[in-house]
């Protein structure tokens, strides 16, 4: 890490010939900026809040899925049926969603509660000016801010399907495969990249808007959009141009339904859920439609984990691909901008 | 002769099409205190910036100990401790752990950091606020954690931007006094801005007047005022019971003593100014022509005189500027009405 920060300095900075650091420094300054983060965070109301919320969330779609476990677990026509952990996290009644669906939901709050005002209160509280006078690299300023949520977010998730593991151990007896380890870790590093771009998106508005309201209130302006809004706008575009369906051939529908599902994938929950759906449940094999030809022969059973990462490879990808475009375009703002207030 | 610890060599900044810092000479040696005083807006604050690395120079360059400010900031920065003018704290942090994160980020070991933090609040006279949060701290004492948090580096070089704006008097002064006995003590440099033209003559041994980014002049008061009223530096004002009638003779007479250039008679004042300092010859002058006087005073010029000489000076390049901008601002209004 260090050496990473040295060859960026070396970058910005136009070729540093002496670093005449003392041979034994205590603590890395960025490691000293990431601690002092995670501590903010951690103590900070707003994460408390979210945290609380999440973890309600999660204990009441728990209760829900335990209490229906059995009748999933006993269903015959359910190929999945013998995942019992996956089970755990994606079953219900219908009366409360489950946990991923809501992870969905909460994710992009908490990925704007923990970035919306990363860099611009440090800047109207006059701090961020007496921490660029101190020997640190600039980049190091926001790259702590990023690795520090990272590890709260880390810790939260991985800790709550921890938590869920070796509650349902207790409570069931069952062992666990080695393939649900597996799938429920995906499902931890899938959300912690859903979150994550949120918490890009706003630590970038936080570098554009001097305001932190402004940019907590631009951040939510485009989730609100994002969830609500985007598919009303989808819908009536495709009322508006496609033609009947009527007249259309097999064909031709399906074309445009594939030209749809693309519009709509532009959503980054759209992609997580698509995701997620996939990886929590081995025996979805296709997040499109599927012709009679594809499905003639196919047996209904689960597929392996590197089978359902290989379906949810492009939502993946798409999901890290927003995730390090929103961080380089803050990084380069950041970088660029004139510090003083 | 030794090398100045600060040299600043033709250094320019460009804001857009605004010229923030003109073309900048200037050389600071070791151990002294200088003062850079000049308006809102001189670009004072601009030139310290660059100083630090933090912003850079469209031309020129600034070394600090030797290192050129924008290519080597990191070991600039960690030879000067800088305390940005309404410095901040991190308010829900207490005094002591806002220190401690200063040192750390500095490389202080973290077996001592605490300990140096403890003497540095000390020092300051914080000692009884350690624990308490920064963001119930008053101005005054918020500028104390600022300072610690300036020396708490062990720096070379110590930059105040405006350290005294918004604190009382009594305030002022303490604070003032703590940064000369830290100066001679510890043999610091220190650079301050301000735009208090009495607190800059209180500490510092030097000054340099900054007017709309240039440098207008730099030295001690005294060669400051000799430079301005470099016609006549000294100046006497001696106060008569009796109007003079025959002014002219007298005039000519006054003239006649050594040193003197300037002579105004207004009814009873008598207004003397010259060279030297020869106030006794004056009186004895008088005396012996058997004036009644009444009263002697002697003018010396402080700061203010200066400052307000160099205003008045650069009162007319703004005139000429500001004709610009307020077309710019009738038409913006103009636009306005309409809608």
């Amino acid at each position: 890490m260090k050496s990473q920060a040295a060859y960026f300095n070396g970058l910005f900075s136009a070729g540093s010939k002496s670093n005449n650091q003392p041979p034994h420094q205590a603590t890395n300054p960025f490691f000293a900026m990431v601690r002092k983060e995670v501590a903010d965070q951690v103590h900070s109301w707003r994460f408390i809040i979210l945290a609380g919320l999440i973890l309600l969330t999660f204990l009441g779609s728990m209760y829900v899925s335990l209490t229906n476990i059995s009748k999933a677990v006993s269903n015959i026509n359910d190929p999945d049926r013998l995942y019992l952990y996956l089970k755990l996290l994606t079953t219900t009644d219908g009366s409360l969603p489950p946990f991923h669906i809501f992870i969905g939901f909460l994710g992009p709050l908490l990925g704007i509660s923990l970035g919306f005002d990363a860099i611009n209160s440090e800047q109207s509280g006059g701090t961020l000016i007496r921490l660029m006078a101190q020997p640190v690299y600039r980049d190091s300023v926001i790259n702590a801010k990023f690795v520090a949520s990272l590890i709260v977010i880390t810790t939260l998730f991985l800790s709550l399907n921890l938590l869920m593991i070796g509650g349902g151990l207790i409570i069931t007896g069952v062992s666990m495969e080695p393939s649900e380890l597996m799938r429920i870790l995906c499902f931890v590093i899938l959300s912690v990249i859903y979150v994550s771009f949120w918490l890009n998106l706003s630590i970038l508005l936080s570098v554009k808007f001097r305001q932190p309201a402004t940019s907590a209130l631009t951040a939510i302006a485009i989730w609100i959009f994002f969830t609500v809004f985007y598919q009303i706008i989808v819908n009536v575009i495709i009322k508006a141009f496609l033609p009947s369906p009527d007249v259309l051939s097999q064909d031709q529908l399906v074309a445009y339904n594939r030209i749809i599902l693309t519009f709509l994938r532009f959503v980054p929950s759209q992609l997580y859920t698509d995701a997620t759906t996939t990886l929590l449940m081995p025996s979805v094999r296709s997040l499109g439609p599927l012709t009679m030809e594809q499905m003639a022969g196919a047996i209904p059973s689960p597929l392996s984990v590197r089978e359902s990462l290989l379906v949810v490879w492009p939502q993946v990808s798409g999901l890290i691909a927003a995730t390090v475009v929103c961080f380089a375009l803050s990084y380069y703002l950041f970088m660029r901008r004139e510090i003083r207030t | 002769m030794e090398q100045p610890i600060i040299e600043i060599n033709g250094l320019t900044k460009y804001y857009g099409s605004l010229k923030a810092v003109d073309n900048l000479h200037l050389a600071i040696n070791k151990g002294e205190i200088f003062g850079l005083l000049g308006p809102n807006g001189a670009g004072k604050s601009t030139t310290i910036l660059m100083l630090l690395g933090l912003t850079e120079p469209s031309a020129g360059e600034a070394r600090i100990c030797g290192l050129n400010a924008a290519r080597n900031p990191i070991p600039v920065k960690r030879k000067v401790g800088y305390m940005p003018d309404n410095v901040g704290f991190y308010n829900e942090l207490t005094a002591l752990e806002n220190l401690t994160y200063i040192g750390r980020l500095n490389g202080i070991p973290e077996a001592e950091v605490k300990d140096r933090a403890r003497n540095m609040l000390a020092e300051v006279g914080l000692e009884a606020a350690i624990h308490k949060k920064a963001g119930a701290f008053s101005r005054g004492m918020k500028q104390r954690l600022g300072l610690a948090d300036v020396l708490l580096k062990q720096p070379e070089v110590i930059i105040l931007d405006e350290p005294t704006l918004g604190i009382d008097p009594t305030g002022v002064r303490d604070f003032l006094e703590l940064i000369r006995q830290l100066s001679q003590a510890q043999g610091l440099t220190i650079l301050l801005s301000s735009h208090h033209l009495h607190q800059v003559q209180q500490v510092c041994n030097r000054v340099g007047i900054f007017v709309g980014g240039r440098l207008l002049a730099e030295g001690n008061i005294e060669t400051l005022a000799a430079n301005l009223f470099n016609a006549a530096p000294y100046a006497v004002q001696v106060t008569l019971k009796t109007a003079i009638s025959e002014t002219n003779g007298l005039e000519k007479d006054i003239l006649r003593l050594p040193a003197v250039s300037k002579v105004t008679i207004d009814g009873t004042v008598v207004e003397i100014s010259g060279q030297e300092d020869i106030t006794p010859d004056i009186v004895r002058f008088f005396v012996q022509h058997g004036f009644d006087v009444t009263g002697v005073q002697q003018k010396s010029y402080g700061l203010d005189e200066i400052y307000q000489r160099y205003f008045e000076n650069n009162l007319k390049e703004n005139v000429s500027n500001e004709k610009s901008s307020g077309l710019f601002q009738r038409s913006f209004f103009s636009r306005f009405k309409k809608q």
